[in-house]
């Protein structure tokens, strides 16, 4: 086990390094300089903001003083949207609020998803099943922008329960962006784990578990619901990334101060540093995901223990 | 002899889109304390159906008893609550099905599938039921019990799978084993330890058995008693050597012509020729009257009675009929008759 992490740890810094490469070249070709936005500087004030953020040299030089940079964990200063802060300070001190409402979707869309998934499965072609699947398709087919307008106009305007778009409440302000990033997650594990409990109900070891005695709701937790999980833990890694995009639009919805409406701002002034700092933070926090994800398998399902496992 | 189980007239249909599909058209046996019955009869024929009702395993939506009970211990099965039957089931009645690869949760550790009848149904702790479990495994002849409790299906061969199986069914010393092919998916090999295990643990903890199985050579070898099916209903129930050596029903000698033997010299294999009928419009009168030489005009029209043969053989054929002409039946029955006592073909010796 200590064994295969450390092969995916190596593995890890590879694809970061390439994800780092290709974003850094990428934005290169792009039109347009963090300095030539501010207008009003003569070519000499210009020489020097470039040459002091090193806008000046190759781009071959520019590409190794950032990687090393990158190396000793330093993601440069910001240009222009921060004004010379420290690219690292930034994102952490925007994390706080994407992270709350990030989690808070997440987990309450996946346990609302896998409750109304586990009903919808052990009540087939009911009412119940079809309101799931109602749900699940709207929850899918409605993007979380417009989710979050809808939201924004009837629980913030009309019924003012929650504030319409505010980071000052604490955690009444986070109901409202939480609900609108959960709906994806929401609809995809319903989805899964309807036909995934479905299909395990009517195998053999269900039949067994029956013929021993086992009641309905054991049948249903004890034996069905592990293994139903199974095709659910695969999806983890894609819902997280939809909660990330998710969240940069509705973060800037919403006014929330976080990295996905700072990302997005950065985006439009060509902040360079900011950008790539971003782009590396979220990068590591999904090649993260996809190893947790990796390793919930083989604790879920004995069959996939990972190579070195003991048995 | 005790009767431990009786079912009578039982009719059951599963109601489909297409519509009712009568699965079981008026069944009646009884099984008898520490006997093995075997049910053969081909792919379609309700005998899956039947031992799954009387387990009351089949789907509540679509399947419906129409007629006839399952008497045991005084009760109507037919007649339980769902409460009621997870006390019979696993405790009273167990059952062993045909592919011990799925048939075994892969993420559960076999001790905690072992221990959960035990739990279930017994007032004892834990580590009682571990201890027990571990027996169990020693009984079905598992090495090193200890160590493979803990361990999980996928690590265990599919002779092995079917032994905790049998181990799990026997967990509470069952009064009856159903066992639905249980050898089916085993190799060869495999097949004949499984089938004396199950002989050898029948003796030791006298429980009946209700063995279905497509493989004649396995109801010779386990069965005491043998029900033949054929379109949802038995057509001829007797002792094994009955059965197999005075055979009266034409369904009967299809099947046991089409049984490949060692000194049969025919090259090739008889088979019934025709399709099983279908059970949504099943036919009026002998089910198998279309695909067979021996129909009467008589099979056509009306469904046969029983007839008796002997004490414990009966068959439901109109060729039984004291008006029905004689017919002979097909040269490897004649082969088998003439070794039966009792038989019209009977040439002496012993079976």
């Amino acid at each position: 086990m200590a064994k295969y992490i450390g092969k995916r740890l190596i593995y890890m810094v590879i694809t970061l390094a390439l994800i780092a490469t290709f974003t850094f070249f990428l934005m290169k070709i792009l039109p347009g300089s963090p300095v030539a936005s501010a207008d009003k500087l003569s070519p000499e004030q210009r020489a020097v903001v470039e040459a002091r953020y090193g806008l000046d040299k190759p781009l071959p030089v520019q590409y190794f003083d950032y990687m090393f940079g990158l190396v000793q964990g330093d993601l440069g200063i910001s240009i222009n949207q921060f004004k010379g802060a420290d690219v690292t300070d930034v994102i952490l001190s925007r994390m706080g609020p994407s992270a709350q409402i990030g989690f808070q979707g997440m987990v309450l869309g996946t346990v609302l998803g896998i409750l109304l998934g586990m009903i919808a499965a052990l009540r087939q072609n009911t009412w119940i099943d079809y309101t799931s699947t109602f749900v699940a398709i709207v929850g899918i087919s409605i993007p979380s922008f417009v989710f979050a307008s809808l939201l924004q106009y009837w629980f913030g305007l009309k019924w003012d329960l929650f504030p319409v778009a505010l980071w000052k409440d604490g955690f009444m302000s986070s109901v409202l962006p939480s609900v609108a990033l959960a709906m994806f997650p929401l609809a995809t594990a319903a989805r899964f784990i309807r036909t995934e409990m479905i299909e395990v109900l009517g195998s053999d070891y269900i039949t067994l578990a029956k013929a021993k005695g086992a009641s309905g709701s054991e049948i249903a937790f004890k034996h069905a619901f592990r293994n139903a999980l199974i095709p659910l833990i695969t999806v983890l890694g894609p819902m997280a990334v939809a909660i990330l995009t998710g969240s940069l639009v509705v973060e800037q919805i919403f006014a929330i101060p976080g990295i996905g409406e700072q990302f997005v701002k950065s985006i439009m002034v060509n902040d360079f540093a900011i950008i790539m700092g971003t782009t590396i933070f979220f990068s590591v926090f999904l090649i993260v995901i996809i190893l947790l994800v990796d390793i919930l398998y083989g604790v879920i399902d004995p069959r996939i223990r990972l190579s070195g496992g003991k048995n | 002899m005790e009767k431990i189980l009786q079912v009578k007239d039982l009719e059951l249909s599963f109601n489909t889109q297409a519509g009712e599909v009568k699965a079981i058209r008026g069944v009646n046996f009884d099984l008898n304390k520490g006997e093995t019955l075997a049910i053969v009869g081909e792919s379609g024929s309700g005998k899956s159906v039947t031992t799954k009702s009387i387990m009351r395993l089949l789907p509540e939506q679509s399947a419906e008893f129409k007629n006839g009970e399952i008497l045991f211990g005084g009760r109507d099965l037919t007649k339980l609550s769902d409460k009621e039957m997870q006390k019979i089931r696993g405790k009273e009645i167990s059952m062993i099905f045909q592919d011990p690869m799925t048939s075994l949760n892969p993420t559960m550790p076999i001790g905690r599938q072992l221990t959960e009848p035990l739990l279930k149904h017994q007032k004892i702790s834990k580590t009682e039921a571990k201890k027990v479990a571990i027996d169990l495994l020693r009984l079905v002849g598992m090495p090193k019990p200890e160590l493979r409790m803990k361990q999980y299906p996928h690590q265990f061969s599919g002779g092995q799978r079917q032994r905790i199986v049998i181990a799990i069914s026997l967990a509470c010393n069952p009064k009856i084993l159903i066992a639905d092919e249980p050898t089916t998916a085993l190799d060869v090999t495999i097949q004949a330890q499984i089938l004396e295990l199950m002989k050898d643990l029948q003796k030791k903890i006298d429980t009946s058995i209700i063995f279905i199985t497509h493989d004649l050579g396995v109801v010779a070898n386990v069965a005491d008693r043998v029900a033949v099916m054929y379109g949802g209903k038995i057509v001829e129930i007797g002792t094994v050597d009955e059965v197999f050596y005075n055979p009266q029903h034409p369904y009967t000698w299809g099947l046991l012509s089409s049984m490949p033997s060692l000194d049969t010299e025919d090259a090739k294999l008889y088979a019934i020729p025709g399709t099983p009928p279908d059970l949504l419009d099943p036919p009026k009168g002998d089910a198998f009257a279309l695909r067979s030489e021996y129909a009467l005009k008589i099979d056509m029209e009306q469904n046969p009675p029983f007839f008796k043969v002997s004490e414990t053989h009966s068959a439901a054929t109109w060729l039984l009929h004291p008006d029905a002409p004689q017919v002979e039946p097909p040269l490897t029955v004649i082969e088998r008759m003439k070794k039966f006592p009792g038989s019209r073909y009977y040439e002496g010796g012993a079976v």
